[in-house]
């Protein structure tokens, strides 16, 4: 397919001084489909980069590569390298649970378990360290304050975590998935299923914990894009069109496919 | 994080992974030797009356345990023939009952009418048959039968198989029997099939103008045809392995006779009333060769049914 | 546009002769049960006395009580209960969880759906001829094994449904934490799913409850009390079945009470199991 080619030149990765994580020649197949094509692009440490693209560019698939989400099913299969602190995610030998204790994950909808507040967040914390119950107290205290939950919820620890508002859910999530303190924060969509305030709280809520945390974002709002975001990658289709820092990409993209898109001239 | 700790904890977690996997797998596996377990046996303990009596078995309507003689021709007869009474019955009415509870009963009714159809559904068989026996067979014999005898008996063709004396038990009335009990159980399958149908293409209907009837007939209905198919295949194979609803009720004799009001036998009240009195390894054996039959029939129709589901669905899926 | 008005007309009597069709149906349908709900009430209830619960089932021409044979029930149907869950639900968790690859699990569920409708004496049949031959006599254990037998379908249908309605972004979320898979399962995905698990074995217990012919020829019958699970026990069903049947005025009796007592057992529980789904369901 001569596209392949036009569409991914040699894109001009942009200097990132810390690299967390570092892809190389991607590609992601649901089947016989390949969703993704051989995809490059560098994550900074303990910044937010971006994902956008109109539905069905592969921007979700790629950050589920990230933590292997893709081996629940069978028939997907990536190629190529994930290097996370050099080490490549995607080897057969890499144990997939430790992986993902590493790399957190908040999704489109809240998906609160069907236990307590406190043990939600305890749950994942549980499985990797043996905390006294002081000091998981004090792990749920600071996660749930991370997550700006805690005002609202320190007097309801006990009750259902299913019991909260959408937006108490999402920050629910959030503060699980900083819990097991992992790495890297992938976050897909996390405001698509939430009201403006609560969609708020939480961009509030990313720019805070980049002082901790790699953040990988993806996103169907360009505004929120240019908004939370220091790097911008742009895809369509299953390629990587443009990627380079926010700024640049929102004011004065190289791409014409781009700017069509961030412009809205696009669909 | 001590990685002493999370090292030990991967590793705990691989082993109970494993572990755990492996034991749903072994159950799920469990289920599949279970069924290969229930046939074996069937076969293993039919041997002496298949090397005795051979294809022969299945033909022949003799039932003598006293010579050792046995032939399974007049269960089989009576457990098909009872069902398809059953299914001819049943089939329209739930079918109408099912309609009624998605279409048109009023809001407050429909949520208990659905529970009370639901829940007798699950009234256990024996109730259907001891009510039969003491309630409807007398009646039906007193009142139903007589008339049966009189004006359908003496028509050409089927006259013969509504004559004979009122006796009140036999095939038909076992049929009827059954036909009342699997009505709540096909009418709540279909019923479930019918609220499928998303709400927006029936409205899609209404909004064209079409009658109640009109969205039934050609919107639900060919919309559901995989799952009333499934719900009335089930039914059937619920039908043909009924034990108790028809044992109270057939007449269990083994003489075959072209009338529907005449006592017959089906396969699983021949094995209800006979097994633990059988006596000597022939009559035993036959017994579970009638058993290995009735659960050979069952199990083609079901998986008949499985694999019209499956058809069925393909070719809906291309359709869209 | 003037044929318009009598195609019109056609279709809304088709329409209406279609709706009382079905209404008849509807009518015609809880007229049977509703009528052998009264016969049940009507012969039960009298017949429904204290001694029911004080005494053993008599020989014929003798008062007496179904004591022994509501005990045998309560035993089988309990073990028949204890057996088969756990089967049940871990082989459903198979097919719901890790069933997406190989020939397994499609073929188990298809065998499942299979047993599921199987003709109930059949099981019978089978476990006389792999237990009680070999035992050399009929036993409550053969009963209860024979339940357990049609419980095991049951569970694992609703197990497989049930835990399918579990979102999967659940089961995401919970492995995004690097949560392994038996602890996603076990704490997440059946904890989701309880109130529909509970509820498949609720219904279950109600099937066994008033299942007859499987307990034909491995409990058969007794008489006297008996706490033996290796003797043959008396149960309902089989006691209902064989006074029914007996041209003995008291047995009759005592029938109509056993019938009465099981369907209403029945009956509690799927309402039962209904309340509590509905609940659970609402809370979440």
């Amino acid at each position: 397919m001569p596209a392949e080619n036009t569409a991914n030149p040699k894109i001009i990765v942009p200097e990132i001084i810390a690299p967390k994580i570092i892809i190389r020649d991607l590609s992601f197949y649901y089947g016989d489909y390949c969703a993704l094509k051989n995809i490059n692009l560098s994550i900074a440490e303990k910044m937010v980069t971006a994902f956008i693209g109109p539905s069905g560019c592969g921007k979700s698939t790629l950050l589920r590569t990230f933590n292997r989400m893709y081996q629940l099913y069978p028939k997907q299969k990536a190629t190529g390298e994930i290097l996370l602190d050099g080490e490549n995610i995607l080897d057969k030998k890499q144990d997939l649970n430790n992986l993902r204790a590493k790399i957190g994950m908040v999704f489109q909808k809240p998906t609160p378990f069907p236990m307590s507040i406190y043990d939600n967040i305890a749950f994942g914390v549980k499985l990797y360290e043996s905390l006294s119950k002081n000091d998981m107290d004090e792990r749920v205290e600071w996660a749930l304050r991370k997550a700006a939950l805690w005002t609202e919820a320190k007097d309801k620890l006990r009750q259902s975590g299913t019991g909260l508002s959408g937006g108490q859910q999402q920050r629910l999530c959030i503060a699980r998935a900083i819990a097991v303190k992992p790495q890297v924060l992938l976050l897909d969509e996390p405001t698509s299923a939430l009201d403006p305030i609560s969609t708020a709280h939480i961009e509030k809520l990313i720019d805070e914990l980049k002082e901790d945390f790699t953040i990988v974002i993806v996103t169907h709002n360009m505004q929120q894009a240019a908004r939370v975001s220091d790097y911008t990658a742009y895809m369509y289709l299953g390629d990587l069109i443009e990627f380079g820092d926010t700024s640049t990409v929102f004011t004065n993209p190289k791409r014409k496919e781009t700017e069509d898109y961030i412009t809205g001239r696009f669909g | 994080m001590p990685t002493f700790l999370r090292e030990a904890s991967l590793k705990r977690h691989t082993v109970l992974d494993m572990l755990f996997r492996n034991l749903t797998r072994v159950s799920a596996f469990g289920v599949l030797m279970l069924l290969v377990a229930i046939i074996a046996s069937l076969i293993v303990g039919s041997m002496p009356a298949i090397r005795a009596f051979g294809f022969g078995f299945l033909t022949s309507s003799e039932w003598d345990p006293v010579n050792d003689r046995f032939g399974a021709l007049i269960p089989i007869v009576g457990t098909l023939v009872t069902s398809a009474i059953a299914l001819l019955i049943a089939i329209p009415v739930s079918f109408g009952i099912a309609i009624f509870l998605t279409e048109l009963s009023p809001r407050i009714l429909r949520r208990p009418l659905g529970v009370a159809v639901e829940l007798l559904a699950g009234i256990p068989s024996i109730i259907y048959g001891m009510w039969g026996l003491f309630i409807f067979a007398p009646l039906f014999a007193d009142r139903i039968e007589p008339w049966l005898g009189a004006h359908i008996g003496t028509m050409p063709y089927i006259g013969p198989l509504f004559s004979g004396p009122p006796m009140g038990i036999g095939i038909l009335t076992a049929g009827i029997i059954l036909a009342i009990m699997v009505i709540p159980f096909i009418a709540s399958v279909m019923r479930d099939v019918f609220e499928v149908v998303p709400t927006l293409l029936k409205e899609s209907a209404y909004g064209l103008g079409a009658t109640t009837w009109e969205v039934m007939w050609k919107v639900v209905l060919p919309y559901t045809k995989v799952g009333v198919a499934g719900g009335i295949m089930l039914g059937l194979g619920r039908a043909l392995g009924e034990t108790m609803a028809v044992t109270f009720v057939i007449g269990n004799s083994h003489e075959l006779s072209k009338s529907l009001l005449m006592p017959g036998n089906s396969i699983a009240s021949a094995l209800a009333n006979e097994f633990t009195e059988a006596y000597g390894g022939l009559y035993t054996s036959a017994l579970i060769e009638l058993g290995l039959i009735l659960f050979f029939i069952t199990f083609v129709v079901l998986s008949l049914a499985r694999y019209m589901l499956f058809k069925l669905g393909q070719r809906e899926g291309q359709a869209t | 546009m003037n044929i318009m008005p009598s195609l019109y007309m056609r279709r809304r009597i088709v329409n209406a002769t279609g709706l009382a069709v079905s209404m008849l149906a509807m009518a015609f349908g809880l007229f049977w049960l509703c009528w052998i709900l009264w016969t049940l009430l009507d012969h039960g209830l009298p017949a429904l006395t204290p001694l029911v619960f004080e005494q053993m089932t008599p020989p014929p021409g003798s008062s007496g009580g179904l004591l022994n044979a509501i005990a045998g029930s309560l035993a089988m149907t309990l073990v028949g209960t204890l057996i088969g869950t756990p089967i049940g639900i871990l082989a459903g968790t198979y097919l719901a969880e890790f069933g997406q690859r190989g020939w397994l699990a499609p073929v188990t569920r298809f065998i499942n759906d299979v047993l599921l409708s199987a003709p109930s004496i059949v099981i019978g049949l089978f476990v006389y001829e792999v237990y009680v031959i070999r035992a050399k006599h009929f036993s409550g254990w053969a009963g209860a094994l024979a339940l357990s037998i049609i419980v095991i379908p049951i569970v694992i249908r609703t197990t497989e449904n049930m835990l399918r309605l579990v979102p999967t972004t659940l089961r995401e979320a919970a492995a995004a934490l690097g949560a392994p898979q038996w602890k996603i399962i076990n704490f997440i995905t059946l904890r989701a799913a309880r109130a529909g698990i509970i509820t498949g074995v609720m219904l279950a217990i109600a099937r066994i409850s008033g299942e007859t012919a499987p307990l034909l020829f491995t409990a058969l019958n007794n008489q006297f009390w008996s706490s033996n699970m290796d003797q043959p026990m008396a149960n309902l069903p089989v006691v209902i079945f064989q006074f029914a049947m007996s041209p003995y005025e008291d047995w009759q009796k005592l029938a109509w009470a056993g019938a009465l007592l099981i369907t209403l057992s029945v009956l509690t529980l799927n309402i039962l199991a209904r309340v509590l789904f509905r609940q659970k369901a609402a809370s979440h």
